[in-house]
């Protein structure tokens, strides 16, 4: 590790309460919606009511002639002043439908913008809404991958004359090594779709100001300045007089770090009409309309030597990629081919992936994204090989780690992992839940007609992407940098601006604690800024369990200039050498006189003040820093899972839920646990509870909380998260993502405790999510109950 | 319409249309915007307010159905200074992230600690039922209503 000081205020690896929390536990946070400007606007959008038709006719006359209705938009109208949608990555061989803000004469799923209305106030412009008649003439529609690659189904793009999107390999060969295997298991795995439900819908409020032309947009959104050069490229707008500022976030996980159609459109209409714009979705148009995510389907072939060491893994993985594939959509497959591996020395390992068009909402970026599928894949296959060989799951998991002193070690899909100690995560795991014990228990139970089930997930994923040459995409992820400016006002107080931006994870915070640490000065003395594009500098946002790793490591950058300088500067007061000087807790002191010190605050006071200073140096502390990482960090962890099955019911029903989870160097621990148990959380309703249903024409079933359930305190178990810090060699704080880590981890965790759970009845797979109902099938089947 | 709600202790008459939500009055007319909105089927508990003293869903409530009653948000439940016992627990067990639900959140659990000063875990978990969180697990939610209940319990056993 590259030496993270540790200051005399001890702020890193501190507890710190967050300082956004006041603001927000008083109903003073300032989201979307709490916006409203004079004159304002507000925009809602007529949406498809079928999976796949063509619109023979728009009626917009009654709408537009609402009392109060300003305008009313269809295809035709916006033609001309508002372009597409960015299409997908290029990817080779990707095909590209054209991705029209309202659709052009025929629609492609359900939830699809069909028209557009302008009205003075929301309820006139629901009014209006209810009022437009659409004729559509319906088709046939295909929202099951699987069908849709049959010769017969329906086609989402006519054009194209299939619904492949695109066919990829990566990896080396298998064929041998499977061939050589004493044990081949296989297993077809669903990754279902499921809905990100930030508790916040998506939002903006579009402001224009004729006389000089500056627009500002309040977006709830992840990444402002990706945002920002979108609208510009796409709407040819000055950049310069483009503003977008992400405030309080409720919420984003993936999902609003792309740019939708009824974004660009509100800014398009509010430069239009001279009028500021709203546009808040509902509810039920975030399940529609939202990218959705997962969407995954794989066939899982596992070889390995009867010792249980592994020696090829092979994933056929089908891809959804909706109708209208946003830019992310495509990555999905490639993130989970990366790190299809895990944290396992597996020789030989190849993807083929297939992304399949579907009338469908297209999936993107959702907490996880990819390598939450990988870790399943993967930790359920070895469930099933342990049981094979009969096993211990814990022993096939050990033989196989990548040990410390393998790395950096480079998987066959050409991901290389620079550093870890996945054997500490599991051993610890193992100790807190008391193994021996707890098998113990569960033997005793098991012959009394109880059924405990214990599950393990060992994982690894990658976050904090560096820089991407191979995926080149204008206005879009122009690196895996970021961007910190830190400023020490006159009277010794600390701005400090990010060019990440934050969506609820505490980074006004965390990434206070890092500039008050470096700089030996109280946490109080530092505040954070972030999401607005017109005072902070070009950033990439937050994505990928970034924000701390990469937009922390600028931020550390950033003030270790600022201390050196305020070094220098005590320097030349005291009248002695740079090196003689300490700069700790609030003051610049010669150790061992007292007398010789000056404080953090006057040392900033005469950094303003010219004659001051020494020769060549410039007035004012403050430095700008960008870090660049040069490979992903890896961070890993071992979940266990205790369930017991109510085999009458079919019921799981959580006993324990213990994580142990590495992320480097934790910055504030309480911040920490709490992304772990969010994420668990997420990652427990996928395994539990969610999934996007559609009927057989292509209308999903899951439209509200009551069809689409994410779960509530009650449906949670006590989360017992414990951290280990292997510190990452890839930045200078050693810290690696945590973002991810819980939604990675819980499902396979889950999944597999129910079905060791089942053990008994011979039950080997079960797809998610494992509602009562799914459960209680397979266990009839199996002859379990009558 | 005419009515007459006394909003966080103070007595306001306002103007609303026969179809207005408590909700957007709340929001909108008196700008209490940290009153929020999470769903459109009265499942996500963002928008819950006490009325008169009792927890409701404000998105399910009219108005007028407000009318000389009593309305009590997120906005007037801290003392002019610092903050109430169940905001301050809320802190310190950081029981909050993006911060959206937390409102709802601190008025269910107010609601609950106001009925039930002692509630098990179970029961905590029982009572925030209709209000949902995507960023938090409840773990730290729930931690920190015993934090608050412990708290206010210890406060009233010393006289
Ligand atoms: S807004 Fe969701 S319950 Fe009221
Ligand atoms: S803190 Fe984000 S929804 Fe609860």
């Amino acid at each position: 590790m590259t030496g993270t000081k540790r200051g005399s205020t001890g702020q890193i690896g501190a507890r710190r309460k967050r300082v956004e929390d006041p603001r927000l536990l008083t109903g003073q946070g300032t989201f979307v919606d709490d916006i409203q400007l004079p004159g304002m606007l507000h925009l809602d959008f007529v949406r498809s009511t079928h999976a796949q038709a063509r619109i023979a006719a728009i009626d917009t006359s009654e709408a537009a002639k609402c009392p109060g209705v300003v305008a009313v938009y269809t295809a035709e109208e916006i033609h001309g002043f508002v372009p597409l949608l960015p299409g997908p990555a290029e990817l080779p061989g990707l095909r590209a439908p054209e991705h029209h803000v309202l659709a052009n004469g025929h629609v492609r799923y359900v939830g699809e913008a069909v028209a557009a209305v302008v009205a003075e106030e929301r309820y006139t412009a629901r009014d209006a809404r209810e009022a437009i008649r659409v004729d559509y003439e319906p088709l046939p529609a295909v929202t099951d991958m699987e069908r849709a690659l049959e010769a017969d189904a329906p086609l989402v793009h006519e054009e194209f004359g299939s619904n492949l999107a695109f066919e990829l390999p990566l990896g080396n060969e298998t064929a041998a090594a499977l061939e050589e295997a004493d044990v081949v298991i296989q297993q077809r795995m669903l990754n279902q779709r499921v809905i990100p439900n930030t508790m916040e819908t998506r939002g903006i409020v579009a402001d224009y100001r004729r006389s000089d032309g500056q627009i500002t947009v309040w977006l709830s959104t992840q990444a402002p300045h990706l945002i920002r050069s979108l609208l510009a490229e796409l709407l040819d707008l000055p950049e310069h007089r483009l503003r977008v500022i992400a405030p309080d976030v409720g919420g984003g996980f993936g999902a609003k770090a792309n740019l939708y159609g009824e974004e660009m459109l509100a800014v398009a209409l509010a430069k239009q009409l001279g009028r500021p714009v709203k546009w808040i979705e509902e509810r039920q148009e975030h399940m529609l309309a939202t990218s959705h995510g997962r969407a995954q389907l794989a066939h899982v072939t596992l070889g390995a030597a009867r010792d249980g060491t592994i020696r090829a893994l092979e994933l056929r993985i089908l891809a959804d990629m909706g109708a209208y594939p946003h830019i992310m959509t495509p990555l999905a497959p490639l993130q989970t081919a990366a790190v299809m591996t895990g944290c396992y020395r597996i020789p030989c390992a190849r993807a083929e992936i297939q992304g399949v068009f579907t009338n469908t909402t297209a999936p993107d970026p959702y907490r996880g994204f990819g390598r939450a599928e990988a870790a399943y894949y993967l930790e359920r296959a070895i469930d099933l090989l342990a049981r094979r060989l009969d096993l211990d799951p814990i022993e096939v998991r050990r033989r196989n780690f990548i040990q410390p002193e393998e790395f950096p070690y480079s998987s066959p899909t050409g991901y290389v992992l620079e550093s870890g100690d996945y054997e500490v995560c599991l051993r610890r795991a193992l100790e807190k839940v008391d193994i021996g014990a707890l098998r113990q228990q569960q033997g005793r139970l098991r012959s009394e007609g109880r059924y405990i089930g214990i599950g393990f997930a060992s994982y690894v994923y990658r976050a904090g992407f560096p820089s991407l040459p191979k995926l080149p995409r204008t206005g879009f992820l122009k690196g895996g940098w970021e961007s910190a400016w830190l400023r020490v006002d006159p009277m010794g107080k600390v701005t400090v601006l990010t060019g990440t931006s934050p969506h609820g994870q505490g980074l006004e915070t965390s990434l206070a604690q890092i500039a008050a640490d470096e700089l030996d000065i109280d946490l109080e003395d530092v505040v954070v800024r972030h999401g607005d594009t017109a005072s902070i500098p070009h950033g990439n946002g937050t994505m990928g369990s970034r924000s701390l790793a990469v937009g922390g490591s600028a931020v550390l950058l950033a003030a270790r200039e600022v201390r050196h300088k305020a070094l220098r500067l005590a320097a030349h007061h005291l009248g002695v050498e740079v090196d003689a000087v300490r700069l700790e807790a609030g003051r610049a002191f010669l150790p061992g006189h007292p007398e010789r010190a000056i404080s953090f605050a006057d040392l900033a006071d005469l950094s303003y003040s010219f004659l001051d200073l020494p020769d060549g140096m410039t007035p004012r502390l403050e430095a700008s820093a960008t870090f660049e990482p040069h490979n992903w960090n890896a961070p890993f962890g071992t979940h266990v899972c205790v369930v017991e099955v109510d085999v009458q019911t079919g019921e799981p029903k959580l006993l324990r839920y213990v994580a142990v989870d590495d992320c480097g160097r934790a910055v504030n621990p309480l911040i920490v646990e709490g992304q772990i148990h969010g994420g668990v959380a997420q990652g427990l309703g996928q395994a539990l509870m969610e999934t996007v249903v559609y009927d057989s024409e292509g209308q999903p079933l899951t439209v509200s909380f009551l069809e689409y359930a994410t779960p509530t305190a009650s449906d949670m178990p006590t989360l017992e998260v414990e951290l280990t810090e292997t510190p990452s060699p890839l930045n200078p704080l050693g810290a690696r993502g945590v973002g991810e880590s819980g939604t990675t981890g819980a499902p396979p965790a889950l999944v597999n405790a129910v079905v060791d759970a089942l053990a008994p009845f011979g039950v080997e797979h079960l797809d998610m999510p494992l509602l009562p109902e799914r459960v209680w099938r397979v266990l009839h089947e199996a002859g379990a109950v009558r | 319409m005419q009515i007459s709600v006394r909003v966080n202790g103070k007595q306001t008459s306002a103007e609303v249309e026969p179809r207005t939500l408590l909700v957007h009055f709340l929001r909108e007319q008196l700008r209490l915007t940290g009153v929020h909105i999470g769903c459109d089927t009265s499942q996500c508990g963002a928008c819950s307010v006490l009325l008169d003293g009792k927890l409701v869903k404000s998105c399910t409530i009219l108005a007028v159905q407000a009318d000389e009653r009593e309305v009590l948000t997120i906005e007037g439940l801290a003392p002019r200074e610092g903050l109430h016992p169940v905001q301050e627990a809320f802190q310190e067990c950081h029981a909050l992230q993006c911060g959206f639900c937390t409102p709802g959140m601190v008025m269910a659990a107010h609601a609950l600690l106001s009925r039930r000063p002692n509630p098990s875990e179970p029961e905590i978990r029982e009572a925030l039922r209709g209000n949902r969180c995507r960023c938090t697990g409840y773990q730290n939610i729930v931690t920190a209503i015993s934090a608050a209940a412990e708290k206010q319990s210890k406060r009233e056993a010393q006289p």
